[in-house]
């Protein structure tokens, strides 16, 4: 790296620069006068003659290693804090200009190098290396949230459009028992109830099925061009079936559910080899024997996959439902309804909700997958 | 660009005026978590032009990694490797090789001989020079008739034959070959054997030829290189004077079996059977 | 499977059409679906018949079984129409009303369909975009795939409502905003498709191209992009159902006019059950023309790749 000059930090370095002598802020409408100018904001200042430091010093010596990418990545994180809290306190928000922006491109290349050098970190201890994976995308998914942050205050952009992450986080906070309330209507009631129905029936009618050679010929085919028909659709008729509570929306969980439940374990009741059948047949072991020891374990695999595929779609279906009829609390109605009120950033908190609860449902059966399946050729740490 | 023959003039040792491989204190470690493996050790070799010279020992005593420094696949952690005068990886850059993998490694979606002239279309040539190149390289291994076919229409030898015109297709003067006829069966092996050597008198390459097998290193070779693992290194250098004409009946020669025999001393000192 | 047997029965006077049916999976579905019909007219007279006898008492009528089974059949709102009903219905929408009409279900299919297929196009490009992208910079794969696999647990349909009113908002309405919701949901199949196939040429592959000394384009084109074919058309398999679902949630947040979705939302108001279903099964027949479309595209391009019939 050394004798190359290093090009982002090297923009870094250019714009924080370009950024102390240009204009920091447009004027105000009503007062005519600049809304304030860097000198006024230590902090800034300070973080900006950071940043050209450290992009011209990085441009020559590079960035070599990990020490060094973290020193880099301090320097970004106090320039964001920095435009963050200057964005509030000082009124800039709405009114940032050239400077201020060209600030954030100088922030955005020296956090780009500094992703980099993480990202192409190769170490043989597996600790180390586990933490610069997980350390990498975290840092990616905080920058995101920060361009974000600072596009929505920086140019004022209109909150029914989209509010700041930091609106939304305040909302979410401050609404904590109309979530729970929504989270227990549509999640604990509806989604559990309907996924376990749903999952169940399907396993329960796949061991049937797995017996009769002709219905699993018939279903098969079926089964799969099934998963791709929008049965979300049979939300209305099942409101009208089961009414506005949280059966309906389990009972379209379970239609939803139903199929890739069948299909995977049907498949995956397949799966055991030529040579393992025949290994249990010339034990002479009997059918629930073969399928307990051997049929059901092979299946294991793509019953997990229908599990967690079912897992996204369980949720999907009751907030969906939930836009044909509820009672007047759950996720999908105070979607619904909060959107006809504008009320977007309650939107946002209620999608962030549901966006919780989806990974964590997904990441409680991957977790059970793992646990139960440990065998499988997927989970074998790689050298 | 010439393909042809670098007249070697730095000529660094007097026996070796026509190297075309020469490698010097090649030593090449790989670092895993349970500590460093010593792939190769210390390995000095010369292959001279015409030659064909086997690497032959027990697996994991580093020929194929051998084979792949030489074709700039790995990266020597010291030592010195040069092919043609100049370093492994500027001969990679003039395609100064070909290489025959262990499996045919065909793309399944181009017919023979677009599988032939893959290498042509990447040198960029044009189509006329493209397709005369793979039709003779397709003679060469008896293929032609086959050009239109898919790779999963030919039977597995047929199908190594054709990555074997792949690496002619391209008149490179040394063709390194890592075990490209291990997944074969006997039979069939024994044919391209012949056939193999038969193109090697035809066409005076220089062959570099990873193998596992002692008659197969024994019948095709000028030059035998016995390896022994933990760490790789060469542990005997066998010349061996059948004419290039050979036929499969010398195999019951004494010579032959002569050879065979050190062959095998060779690798059973160089083995300990502690793993 | 069914070639195979055709050539046999050209050698000898092989088994019957009949048995060979049963022994493939034509049979088998058929059976199935017969089974599936004869479970719906079972259960239409058991969900409709305690509003009809309702309905006979309060006329102080007299009803025989036969009657009370034929009248199931024919309500004009029932809880669970019979599917000569609900073909019908759609027959008298599709066929017999003008398609510019509010009142065609083609009208309304197409409306859907258009945004379906413009938010597919879209997706599609960008999701391979994305892949090529992540592929090829390590930066991009260590950052962002592990963001595009998680965003796979989350949820994404419930954010349409809101894509659709902010878009209305600030005055972008009607095809636009539905294409954005289906763009959305099928951009990370094929993200996740492609980033699988672009890299599944193996390392003997890899290496041989490197023997060549070839460029990273030359690799791409040569090996990385047919290799990633089988991958692509399995993820765009799953994304064009899934915009449909994208293009049909759109419409039901804003009371939209037009739509299969509107369909669906307006029978569910006023309780027409029949206009339910006859919008379901078009969108399930359209659901399933697509994927159709896209197994043909596959096996055509499949078959010029060389593939194994």
């Amino acid at each position: 790296m050394t004798g190359k000059i290093d090009k982002f930090c090297l923009v870094g370095a250019i714009a924080a620069l370009l950024a102390l002598i240009f204009p920091l802020t447009g004027a105000d409408p009503d007062t005519g006068k600049m809304v304030a100018f860097v000198g006024d904001i230590p902090g800034l200042a300070v973080a900006m003659a950071l940043c050209v430091i450290a992009g011209a010093v990085f441009t020559w010596y590079g960035v070599g290693n990990v020490a060094l990418a973290s020193m880099l990545l301090l320097v970004v994180i106090f320039g964001g804090w920095q435009a963050i809290v200057s964005l509030d306190d000082y009124g800039i928000g709405g009114h940032a200009r050239v400077g201020f922006w060209l600030f954030i491109l100088s922030l955005w290349a020296l956090v780009w190098r500094a992703i980099d050098v993480l990202a192409k970190y190769r170490t043989l201890e597996t600790g180390k290396q586990q933490a610069a994976h997980l350390l990498v995308p975290v840092a990616f998914g905080v920058w995101l949230l920060f361009v974000w942050q600072v596009v929505t205050v920086g140019f004022g952009v209109p909150q029914v459009l989209l509010p700041p992450p930091s609106m939304i986080a305040e909302r979410f906070t401050g609404s904590i028992p109309i979530l729970w309330a929504d989270f227990h209507q549509t999640f604990i009631k509806a989604v559990l109830s309907g996924y376990v129905m749903g999952c169940g029936s399907a396993f329960i009618v796949a061991i049937a099925v797995d017996r009769v050679p002709f219905l699993k010929r018939g279903l098969l085919p079926l089964g799969n061009m099934v998963s791709a028909l929008p049965i979300i659709g049979v939300a209305p008729i099942m409101v009208m079936w089961f009414g506005f509570d949280w059966q309906s929306k389990a009972a379209v969980i379970v239609i939803m559910t139903f199929f890739p439940m069948l299909v995977n374990t049907v498949t995956g009741l397949n799966a055991a080899g030529r040579l393992e059948k025949d290994l249990m047949a010339t034990y002479a072991s009997g059918y629930w024997s073969t399928l307990l020891r051997l049929r059901l374990p092979a299946a294991l695999p793509f019953i997990f996959n229908a599990l967690k595929i079912n897992s996204t779609l369980a949720l999907i279906g009751a907030i969906v439902a939930e836009f044909f009829g509820t009672p007047i609390v759950g996720m999908g109605f105070r979607i619904s309804t909060e959107v006809g009120r504008m009320n977007v950033d309650m939107v946002w908190a209620e999608i962030a909700l549901a966006a919780l609860a989806g990974t964590a449902f997904y990441g409680a059966v991957a977790l059970a997958e793992r646990k139960v399946t440990s065998w499988h050729p997927s989970f074998r740490v790689r050298r | 660009m010439t393909l042809k023959a670098v007249v070697n003039n730095v000529a660094q040792m007097p026996v070796s005026k026509d190297a075309v491989v020469d490698i010097q204190k090649l030593t090449l470690t790989f670092q895993t978590a349970d500590g460093p493996v010593y792939a190769l050790s210390d390995v000095d070799l010369t292959i001279n032009r015409g030659e064909f010279v086997s690497f032959i020992g027990p697996s994991g005593c580093g020929k194929t990694t051998l084979l792949r420094v030489i074709a700039d696949l790995e990266k020597a952690t010291s030592g010195d490797v040069s092919i043609n005068g100049v370093s492994a990886s500027e001969a990679r850059q003039n395609r100064a090789y070909g290489y025959v993998f262990q499996a045919p490694a065909l793309l399944p979606w181009r017919t023979i001989e677009r599988n032939v002239t893959l290498p042509l279309e990447i040198m960029e040539m044009t189509k006329a020079e493209r397709v005369k190149r793979a039709h003779d390289a397709l003679k060469l291994v008896e293929l032609n008739g086959f050009e239109k076919k898919f790779p999963w229409q030919l039977s597995g030898g047929m199908q190594q034959r054709a990555s074997i015109a792949r690496a002619l297709s391209f008149d490179a003067d040394l063709l390194l070959m890592d075990e490209p006829f291990g997944a074969l069966d006997e039979i069939v092996r024994d044919h391209l054997n012949e056939q193999l050597l038969k193109l090697w008198a035809r066409t005076n390459k220089t062959v570099a030829f990873v193998t596992h097998s002692i008659p197969e290193a024994v019948y095709l070779s000028s030059k035998i290189v016995v390896m022994s693992p933990r760490p790789g290194r060469i542990i005997d250098v066998i010349e061996t004077r059948f004419p290039k004409d050979r036929t499969l009946d010398i195999r019951e020669s004494p010579e032959f079996l002569e050879i065979a025999h050190r062959v095998r001393e060779g690798l059973r000192a160089g083995h300990s059977y502690d793993e | 499977m069914t070639s195979d047997s055709a050539s046999l029965s050209v050698t000898y006077a092989g088994p019957s059409l009949w048995i060979r049916m049963m022994a493939g999976t034509t049979g088998p579905v058929i059976v199935v679906l017969l089974a599936f019909v004869v479970i719906w007219h079972v259960a239409v007279i058991y969900l409709n018949a305690p509003t009809q006898i309702d309905r006979y008492n309060r006329a102080g009528q007299d009803w025989t079984a036969a009657q009370l089974i034929s009248d199931t059949m024919m309500q004009e709102r029932p809880i669970l129409p019979a599917p000569h009903q609900v073909a019908q219905e759609m027959y008298k929408t599709i066929f017999t009303v003008g398609i510019t009409s509010k009142r065609s279900l083609v009208y309304h299919s197409w409306v859907t369909l258009s945004s379906t297929l413009l938010g597919f196009g879209m997706g599609t490009f960008l999701g391979i975009l994305l892949a090529v992208g992540i592929v090829h910079v390590i930066t991009l794969e260590k950052s962002l795939m592990p963001w595009v696999i998680s965003s796979q647990t989350i949820p994404i349909l419930a954010i349409a409502p809101m894509i659709v009113v902010v878009l209305g908002a600030i005055g972008l309405k009607g095809l636009v905003p539905k294409a954005i919701i289906s763009t959305y949901l099928c951009f990370f199949p094929v993200t996740i498709g492609m980033v699988k196939g672009l890299r599944s040429p193996d390392h003997i592959q890899l290496d041989l191209m490197r023997t060549y000394n070839a460029s990273k384009w030359q690799t791409f084109w040569a090996l990385r992009w047919p290799s990633a074919m089988p991958f692509l058309f399995a993820s765009l398999k799953v994304a064009i159902a899934i915009s449909l679902v994208g293009a049909i949630v759109g419409e039901l947040p804003t009371g939209a006019q037009a739509g299969l979705g509107a369909r669906l939302l307006a029978g569910s108001y006023y309780g027409q059950t029949i206009q339910i279903w006859s919008a379901l099964f078009t969108a399930a027949f359209i659901a399933g023309m697509m994927v159709y479309g896209v197994g043909r595209m596959e096996r055509r391009v499949l078959e010029r790749m060389g593939a194994r019939p």
